[in-house]
């Protein structure tokens, strides 16, 4: 196990104890920073209502704003700052958090490679914001930001020169800094759109109370520590001493301490680094990906609609069947997480003849999956006989392998199409099924989890047959570290079922 | 959910709260120490050509086409510009500022910050833009610098009258 992964883990799980998995913060980052991005725009619309752009009236109209009206004007300046922060801690925990789990190669190298990007779009427009105050910090700030760039050899006269003399600054220079403030937002919201284009069904709200408890806690924040302006600029000083934001100028004193050219070497080499991780990083082997069989496929579209990172393509039919159309995996999106495989009608187990799915991994074929169940079940011994599906990514559940317990491990439990669990208890080959994945809201493959539940309380197709009793059933999410959890869950479920009278469902008619 | 989930709710958004308060404005960053004051020498200056103009002959321009006939033929390689900051009799900053441009014929420019103690000084600016010769311009100032302020030195060679450095706080 990563050593990395684990701490990073552990450190996740004492979040799930007052949070719960649900709530848990650390599950929902992306969400989080969508949400403190409407944050900063409601709240940005509000200040731009009042804001007046010239060399003199928009330091005084901030001031006016934090001052005369600091039940509104001044906590909606404190909220468009505190959010703009709380989107720099959310999107680099956001980042480590994902470059941890080695959620960044293969498939996924278009949504790191755009975040890296996001990152630049975040601190151009939080840094551009800063210039607005026109206070000494957005002169301290225009001129660093002016003397860095000009160590580039791409400008004829040096840019800081613009920022020599108190006159240098007109209004229309506000006026562009005003226009660029509300243009970039614009420019990362559909950057960001493009980062989560990729992905099915992507989480762009958090839930509704860490939404509140988060606006709350920014709030708060706002009425305890208003944020304040410096001085109004004057370029005849030099601002001594500054009230820094580090999310945003942390490398700034850098630019002194050391030079120019070597904050660009720190940031230029960082991020060419970022950039390369999904190659730099990249497994020695490719999981086979998932491959369509045309014979048993109907062209129903559940694969389609179910797959979480939008690999497969409903194209017109070619082989002559009298259906519409035919599904068609892109091997480039592909996570090979098998949920196409767990939304196939003809994932059956109880088919007579060789069992084949529409669509299959090519190295955890369905059938074997079906002859490993079976072999699991023909071994299970005692009262209160379990069968556990798990997951690869989740606790490891052959560690839970008894006489009375059987296990199998799928790469993700989105998977497991229900009829398995109808398979197992069919005929009392089992008394329960536990269903164990990814902690909630964590799936390593986003959906597993979502489209399980959904399919087991029968709300999504393939649905779980009528015949099954739920009381039989038990879900557990947990993580590669929460062992009391599935303990807890299984030692529930078989004192449940070891009250209930054995019962078989009977004869089952081939398909 | 428990009361005892709320408050380890109210925990972590106010250690979230706490992060976010503190560093969006501590600690104090000190840009340039107490008792000090800049000294910003900046200029864009384009140097003369190195070589000397001289008149095309009636032949030479026939040859040329009707819009491109002119009398004089000047090289378009500029002179380096040569320049000398002294502090109290003490050069504190010297350059030779190539023309850029891929005939080298630009305007040189300068962008330098130079953090000095504050006080009373005196400061002489020179600078040399033609191959051959002694600095062509200087310009001597006794100059109080106030802790935190910044002197700007410029040069301006189209000034009528004044061409040369213009110091200004």
């Amino acid at each position: 196990m990563n050593p990395f992964q684990n701490s990073w883990r552990r450190l996740e799980n004492l979040f799930n104890a007052p949070f719960g998995q649900a709530l848990n913060p650390w599950y929902h980052l992306g969400a989080v920073i969508y949400f403190l991005f409407w944050v900063v725009v409601v709240s940005g619309i509000y200040l731009y209502i009042f804001y007046r752009t010239g060399v003199n009236e928009a330091y005084q109209t901030v001031e006016e704003l934090t001052h005369d009206q600091p039940y509104a004007g001044g906590v909606m300046r404190s909220l468009h700052r505190y959010a703009s922060d709380g989107i720099v801690v959310a999107m680099l925990l956001h980042m480590l958090r994902n470059f941890i789990y080695g959620r960044f190669h293969g498939f996924r190298w278009f949504s790191w490679v755009t975040g890296v990007l996001l990152i630049w779009l975040v601190y151009i427009c939080g840094i551009n914001g800063y210039w607005m105050v026109w206070d000494r910090m957005a002169q301290f700030v225009a001129v660093a930001t002016t003397e860095w760039f000009d160590w580039l050899p791409l400008f004829s006269e040096p840019l800081a020169r613009n920022f020599l003399f108190q006159g240098n600054v007109s209004d229309r220079f506000i006026n562009m800094l005003s226009f660029i403030h509300i243009t970039l937002p614009l420019v990362l919201l559909l950057f960001m759109w493009v980062h989560t284009k990729r992905m099915n069904n992507a989480e762009t709200y958090p839930p509704q109370s860490l939404a509140v408890g988060t606006l709350l806690a920014l709030l708060v924040l706002s009425l305890i520590k208003p944020a304040l302006s410096h001085a109004k600029a004057d370029l005849s000083l030099v601002p001594e001493t500054i009230r820094l934001d580090w999310f945003y100028l942390g490398p700034y004193p850098l630019i002194y301490a050391w030079s120019p050219g070597a904050v660009w070497a720190l940031v230029g080499g960082i991020t060419l680094l970022l950039l390369a991780v999904p190659w730099l990083l990249k497994p020695r082997t490719r999981t086979p990906v998932a491959e369509v069989h045309l014979d048993n496929c109907n062209g129903c579209e559940r694969c389609f609609n179910d797959c979480p990172y939008s690999a497969i393509l409903m194209q017109p039919r070619e082989d002559g069947r009298p259906y519409l159309l035919q599904p068609v995996v892109d091997p480039k999106l592909c996570a090979s997480c098998g949920i196409c495989v767990g939304a196939c009608p003809s994932s059956m187990p109880f088919r007579h003849q060789e069992l084949v799915s529409g669509i299959e991994l090519p190295d955890k074929l369905l059938r074997v999956q079906r002859a490993d169940t079976d072999h699991a079940l023909d071994g299970l011994r005692g009262n209160a006989r379990v069968m556990v599906f798990g997951c690869d990514r989740a606790y490891d559940v052959r560690a839970l392998q008894s006489d009375e317990v059987a296990a199998l491990s799928l790469p993700c439990i989105g998977m497991l199409p229900p009829a398995f669990t109808d398979y197992a208890l069919r005929d009392a080959r089992a008394d329960g099924v536990l269903i164990a994945g990814c902690r909630e809201c964590d799936c390593q493959y986003r959906l597993g989890i979502q489209w399980t539940e959904q399919r087991l309380a029968r709300e999504r197709e393939p649905k779980l047959r009528q015949r099954v009793p739920l009381q039989r059933i038990e879900t557990c999410w947990a993580g590669p570290l929460d062992k009391k959890r599935v303990h807890t869950a299984l030692s529930a479920l078989r004192a449940r079922i070891s009250q209930m009278p054995r019962e078989s469902f009977g004869e089952e008619r081939e398909l | 959910m428990k009361p005892i989930n709320y408050l380890g709710q109210g925990v972590a958004y106010a250690l979230f709260a706490v992060v976010l308060g503190y560093f969006s404005s501590s600690p104090e960053y000190e840009h340039i120490p107490p008792g000090q004051a800049l000294v910003k020498l900046s200029f864009s200056h384009a140097a003369q050509r190195k070589g000397a103009c001289r008149e095309r002959t009636d032949e030479e321009l026939a040859k040329l086409k009707p819009n491109m006939r002119v009398r004089n033929d000047c090289p378009r390689e500029r002179a380096d510009v040569v320049v000398e900051l002294e502090m109290d009799g003490k050069q504190i900053y010297h350059v030779v500022l190539p023309p850029p441009g891929l005939a080298h014929d630009g305007a040189a420019s300068i962008y330098r910050r130079l953090q000095v103690p504050a006080g009373m000084h005196r400061f002489v600016a020179r600078l040399k833009d033609k191959m051959d010769g002694d600095f062509d311009f200087m310009h001597e100032e006794n100059v109080d610098l106030v802790a935190g302020r910044a002197l700007v030195i410029d040069f301006k060679a189209d000034v009528p009258g004044a061409p040369g450095f213009m110091f200004k706080k």
